[in-house]
């Protein structure tokens, strides 16, 4: 059985994607086949954690690339390594009559070249530690996240870590779809999220931003073939707005997944730690809401 | 004077800060508005209604290997120097993986044979624009990346070198506390985190107080759709000792304004002294760096 990747992506931030996840999941957990993987592939503000609340957890250190540290002892001050460094890392510190040489960690770009250049070997360059990762239970089903350090370095290798373990975990537990919470933006974690993807969702608003965004992060799936589909949340905050994106998607072959309503529903479920689909069934309150969620999923994997 | 706008989770209204700070600002001084967030550059789209002159528009570029066939000799020490699968040794000769090239350098350096040269690769696009509306000083420089880069800091760091040292330089940062969001805020005066009063918004507002922090960067807060029932931004603040500079009513006319593009203070102009002040205690944050590490203290702990 192979295992079908779902993508949410939004290009724009705050349009409503991890909410969105976190229904998708609990949908997705009351079919009958079983229920989905969970991948929160937005690393470095990774959220999808406070509406599914995880119990039992393992996690792992994140470490890719390496470090470069110049050993005071070994230094000779020669200063090669400032000047062969393009990220303007290697910094003086201190009075300038006993000045030493120090590597800047948040702007080290880990490529080695100071290490190689350095004339009398001062330079080590271990491994660095980036961030961390986990598996955990939700009741939504399996769950793998993770956490880049603040400023740490290769975030696409983090998402590219947390996609593969999801898709291992499925196929594990005989489970045919693994949902992916993407990032926003179109870079680095994006392209790793998204490549290789059976599909992706791409949820907007329809606001002059959410229209620009939507158009890139569109034009990055056709460019690595992956199939769209596009959903409006908030949609009558503008509903002439709304049309024009929906018209602009089908332009760029997109699927229209549905639209969503603007409401006050999804900031307060998210404050009790819920899904509006689940509140759905405690209040009526949610109900609209749910449905319309629920049409967009089922629209989202029909014909996978 | 440089003033980041900045925020860990996204859509929380970076962009809205930074344009109604710029335009209500540059009433009164020169303002130069850099948009960082070159994945999605937003700032442009609310500054049509005031008028946007183009004065410039260039390429970014970085600097990539090519290897001249007849000099290489296929000893692979490029390969093997190169940190990240960006150029591989073969029996033909070297093989350059542009995209994968993050222009350190390296493989030029150590070539033997002197086999490499850089060559420039476009990965963006740099604009700067006059807006020339009501006697406004606002000059605003954009940076796009081009769709299927995957590296954006080259482009950041373009709009960057574009800020007006003698000026306020405001700049619109990328979300996250990832290196888009780094290379936007370091070097910065002071840093204004925006957020909304959502377990999500505080959630990511904590990492990217660490993030700034550890950059030695002095750091405030906008609270944006503020619910005056929501106290846990509000307290996170008063227990962190940041100063909460603003906070930003939630209401549907400001979102149905942001949808069609309007600025902020043409919707609730009676935000306008709110911003002006906003500025002030920005510009007090810098000069003071009362809270977080100064950034002397920070290089001399090596952060």
């Amino acid at each position: 059985m192979s295992v079908r990747e779902i993508v949410i992506l939004s290009g724009k931030g705050g349009t409503g994607k991890t909410s969105l996840t976190a229904s998708f999941a609990v949908l997705a957990s009351g079919a009958p086949e079983g229920g989905a993987v969970l991948a929160d592939c937005d690393v470095d503000a990774a959220d999808l954690h406070l509406l599914l609340q995880p119990s039992a957890q393992t996690s792992d250190v994140f470490r890719a690339g390496h470090e470069a540290k110049i050993g005071q002892d070994n230094c000779v001050h020669c200063g090669q390594c400032a000047s062969v460094c393009r990220f303007g890392a290697v910094k003086t510190v201190g009075d300038p009559c006993d000045q030493v040489y120090e590597v800047d960690p948040l702007a080290c770009e880990g490529c080695g070249v100071c290490v190689h250049a350095c004339p009398v070997g001062a330079i080590q360059f271990p491994e660095a530690e980036c961030g961390s990762w986990s598996v955990s239970q939700t009741r939504a089903g399996s769950m793998v996240h993770a956490r880049l350090n603040p400023g740490g370095e290769n975030s696409g290798k983090l998402v590219t870590l947390v996609r593969d373990h999801a898709r291992r975990l499925a196929e594990e537990q005989s489970r045919d779809m693994v949902i992916v919470d993407g990032p926003p933006g179109i870079g680095c974690p994006v392209i790793a999220s998204l490549g290789g993807a059976t599909r992706v969702l791409v949820v907007t608003e329809p606001t002059v931003s959410g229209e620009h965004d939507l158009e890139r992060v569109l034009q990055l799936a056709k460019h690595f073939r992956v199939p769209a589909a596009v959903c409006i949340n908030k949609w009558d905050i503008n509903p002439g707005q709304t049309e024009r994106i929906e018209t602009l998607s089908q332009k760029h072959g997109a699927e229209l997944a549905g639209r969503v309503r603007y409401s006050p529903a999804f900031s307060s479920a998210l404050r009790r730690g819920k899904t509006v689909v689940e509140l759905a069934a405690e209040a009526e309150d949610y109900a609209s809401e749910a449905a319309e969620i629920r049409l967009v999923w089922e629209m989202l994997i029909s014909g996978l | 004077m440089k003033i980041a706008i900045a925020s860990g989770k996204g859509g929380t209204g970076k962009t809205t800060v930074a344009v109604s700070l710029a335009l209500e600002l540059s009433k009164t001084e020169v303002v130069t508005l850099l948009d960082c967030d070159v994945e999605e550059p937003n700032a442009k789209l609310f500054l049509a209604s005031a008028g946007l002159a183009e004065e410039l528009s260039r390429p970014v570029n970085v600097l990539v290997p090519e290897v001249d066939a007849a000099k290489c000799t296929g000893c692979g020490v490029c390969a093997k120097r190169c940190a990240f699968n960006a150029i591989a040794a073969l029996p033909t000769g070297a093989l350059v993986f542009a995209e994968l090239c993050h222009s350190c350098g390296g493989c030029a350096l150590f070539c033997p044979t002197k086999a490499i040269r850089d060559v420039e690769r476009t990965v963006g696009e740099l604009r700067v624009s006059a807006v020339s509306h009501k006697g406004r000083s606002l000059s605003f420089v954009e940076g796009t990346l081009n769709v299927g880069e995957a590296m954006s800091t080259p482009v950041i760091r373009a709009v960057k070198a574009r800020a007006d040292a003698d000026a306020l330089s405001i700049l619109d940062c990328p979300p996250g506390t990832a290196c888009p969001m780094v290379s936007a805020v370091r070097g910065a005066d002071a840093a204004v985190l925006v957020t909304e009063p959502t377990p999500f918004g505080l959630h990511d507002l904590t990492l990217a107080v660490a993030t700034v922090r550890a950059l030695g960067v002095p750091v405030g807060v906008v609270v944006n759709r503020a619910d005056p029932a929501d106290t846990r931004v509000r307290d996170y603040c008063a227990a962190e000792g940041l100063p909460l500079l603003l906070e930003i009513p939630d209401c549907r006319a400001v979102a149905e304004g942001y949808s069609k593009g309007t600025p902020l203070l043409d919707v609730l102009p009676e935000l306008s002294a709110a911003f002006r002040q906003l500025g002030q205690d920005i510009k007090r944050l810098a000069q003071t760096a009362g809270n977080g590490l100064s950034k002397r203290n920070a290089q001399e702990c090596g952060v």
